[in-house]
């Protein structure tokens, strides 16, 4: 490896370290006193927000399909998931990380082989088709849901058409932890062949496929992975918030994973690393401040939205990516930036 | 070398190509001229596997390449230079020329480094502009570009759709003057062309597509005389 790129990966490291420690310092020293557990609620909720927009960004940004399905993903993964845990800690006492573990395994497997399943067909479509098509999967899971409800199968557990009483094992740190692999994951991704085959894809269909590429390949792999990745965001949801209601994963909530994605810039993970927790925080952190605000979040939403639209129609990174090492290392690193945009214009 | 025999192909209920049969023999450059929609392109795209056929048959050294995946045919020697300058116009240079090996293992790094030289070689504007998006370039440099990426699959035949659509009469020049170069170096070259006459003018044979059937079929130099081809392509 050469001794540059070894820099870049101990600065990165030294950061994520940081941010974790801070995290850390925040909620486990008592600083924060009384608000502590609300802060700690919204930051997991922001992180696990962070997967599943990074991984819808995977679709919108590098394959340049839309998805307004991932809830339906998500949901897979948060009932599965929930219900594997719920009845292994009926029979056997499990230490939290190892559940949790389980959970997130369990609840991304599960997304990943529905991802499969209606990647298949699906992907013989492209842009709008498609995205009825997930539109429609979304709806379908959620109806199943929330007609048909789980069987009781254990005691402990209240079953029906919500569902309760899920083990509370998604702890901050674990969440962290978790968030950073499916960030680096996704990333090298992204960064490897495939994901310049998938790039391909997206600049030119028939010019990528007289390339040698296999372009059915190619989209369905992509899509099982951001399947598979959301259905992990679930798990987590599911295990931090311990009830599961369907109408919680409607198509408004596929839309708002969208909407970030579109916000923080498609193409740019660093742009959903930024608009993720951010926008799953604001509007709590409005109806904090303001309670009498609390009804109109969807609006400010959308005023938001509007706003970017107008001023940055790419969105806030729009398919940049910053780069800390690059930052501190390489002092041509911002004139650099400058003479690609020159570029592109 | 290449053969396509009784090829039938459908869109929907229209038969756009009706019982055609091309051969293109080793190192030898030949052209399919037509007017537009008389089904030339659907003949590459059909050739390479991005269009199904309905029946017939096409064998390229032995190999039945209606049976097998587009990202397979690649590696059996087919490179295809699609119509209307197909780069990826959000990557560099070097990276659409990098796509154009990505049937390459990774224990083939230093082929592919050899064969980026030789293309930079070629076409010494693309090494210049190596680091610049391709969306950038001007239409002839992505149509060199385009035939750069398709010559590093190491092709044994390279399959040309319209080399000069849209080109200034200069660049066209300089297109068909690499086809001549490419073809030098023992790639055999199937040419796919509106411009009939400087078409006819690089090949050794021709066929003359309309409708979807083969009307004519020759030398070259002959349907170059031909008072039909003359007054249909050639407007004399």
């Amino acid at each position: 490896m050469p001794k540059i790129m070894k820099k870049k990966y101990i600065i990165n490291i030294i950061a994520v370290a940081m941010v974790f420690l801070l995290l850390c310092l925040l909620f486990d020293t008592g600083l924060l006193g009384r608000k502590a557990a609300y802060f700690n609620g919204l930051v997991t909720i922001g992180m696990f927000y962070t997967i599943i927009v990074c991984s819808l960004n995977l679709l919108t940004g590098y394959m340049g399909e839309f998805s307004l399905g991932h809830a339906g993903f998500m949901s897979i993964g948060a009932y599965t998931s929930a219900i594997a845990t719920t009845l292994i800690s009926d029979h056997a006492e499990l230490p939290n990380i190892v559940l949790y573990l389980l959970a997130i395994v369990i609840g991304g497997l599960a997304a990943a082989i529905v991802g499969v399943l209606v990647g298949i067909p699906a992907l013989r479509l492209s842009g709008d088709y498609l995205c009825i098509v997930t539109v429609a999967v979304a709806e379908i899971v959620r109806v199943i849901l929330s007609n048909f409800g789980i069987p009781a199968i254990t005691g402990s557990a209240t079953f029906g058409k919500s569902f309760a009483g899920i083990a509370k094992v998604s702890d901050y740190h674990y969440v962290f932890i978790t968030m950073v692999i499916c960030i680096t994951v996704m990333y090298c991704y992204i960064r490897s062949r495939y994901g310049r085959a998938l790039i391909s894809i997206r600049e030119d269909r028939i010019a990528a496929a007289a390339s040698g590429i296999n372009v059915t390949k190619t989209k369905v792999m992509t899509f099982t992975i951001s399947a598979a990745f959301a259905g992990v965001a679930g798990a987590i949801y599911a295990h931090y918030i311990t009830t599961l209601v369907p109408t919680y994963f409607n198509f408004s909530k596929s839309s708002e994973f969208l909407a970030i994605v579109i916000l923080g810039g498609s193409g740019s993970m660093t742009g959903s690393i930024v608009a993720a927790p951010i926008l799953s925080a604001l509007p709590q952190l409005i109806s904090y401040v303001f309670p009498e605000f609390a009804s109109y979040r969807m609006l400010i939403y959308a005023i938001v939205l509007v706003v970017v639209m107008i001023f940055k129609p790419s969105g806030l990174f729009g398919g940049k990516e910053f780069s800390l090492p690059n930052l501190l290392l390489d002092r041509n690193y911002r004139k650099k930036k400058v003479s690609l945009d020159e570029n592109k214009a | 070398m290449l053969k396509v025999s009784n090829l039938n192909v459908h869109y929907g209920v229209i038969h756009a190509i009706e019982d055609v049969s091309v051969e293109v023999n080793d190192g030898e450059i030949v052209t399919l001229i037509g007017a537009n929609g008389a089904g030339k392109t659907t003949i590459l795209h059909t050739i390479t596997g991005l269009k199904k056929a309905t029946s017939g048959n096409v064998v390229f050294d032995n190999v039945d390449l209606l049976k097998e995946e587009p990202s397979k045919i690649v590696t059996h020697g087919v490179a295809h230079v699609p119509e209307g300058r197909h780069v990826f116009v959000d990557m560099t240079v070097r990276e659409n020329i990098e796509m154009g090996a990505y049937m390459y293992k990774k224990k083939d790094k230093d082929k592919m480094i050899a064969k980026m030289d030789e293309v930079f070689i070629k076409f010494p504007r693309l090494k210049e502009r190596q680091n610049q998006l391709a969306g950038t370039l001007s239409g002839g440099e992505q149509q060199m570009l385009a035939v750069g990426r398709a010559l590093m699959s190491d092709p044994q035949i390279i399959l040309m759709d319209e080399p000069s659509m849209g080109l200034s009469p200069l660049l066209v020049q300089e297109i068909f003057s690499i086809i001549k170069e490419v073809n030098q170096q023992g790639i055999t070259v199937l040419l796919v062309e509106q411009n009939a006459k400087m078409a006819l003018k690089v090949a050794n044979r021709a066929y003359v597509l309309e409708t979807g059937k083969i009307k004519l079929s020759g030398d070259a130099d002959e349907l170059l005389n031909n008072d039909e081809v003359r007054k249909a392509y050639l407007g004399a």
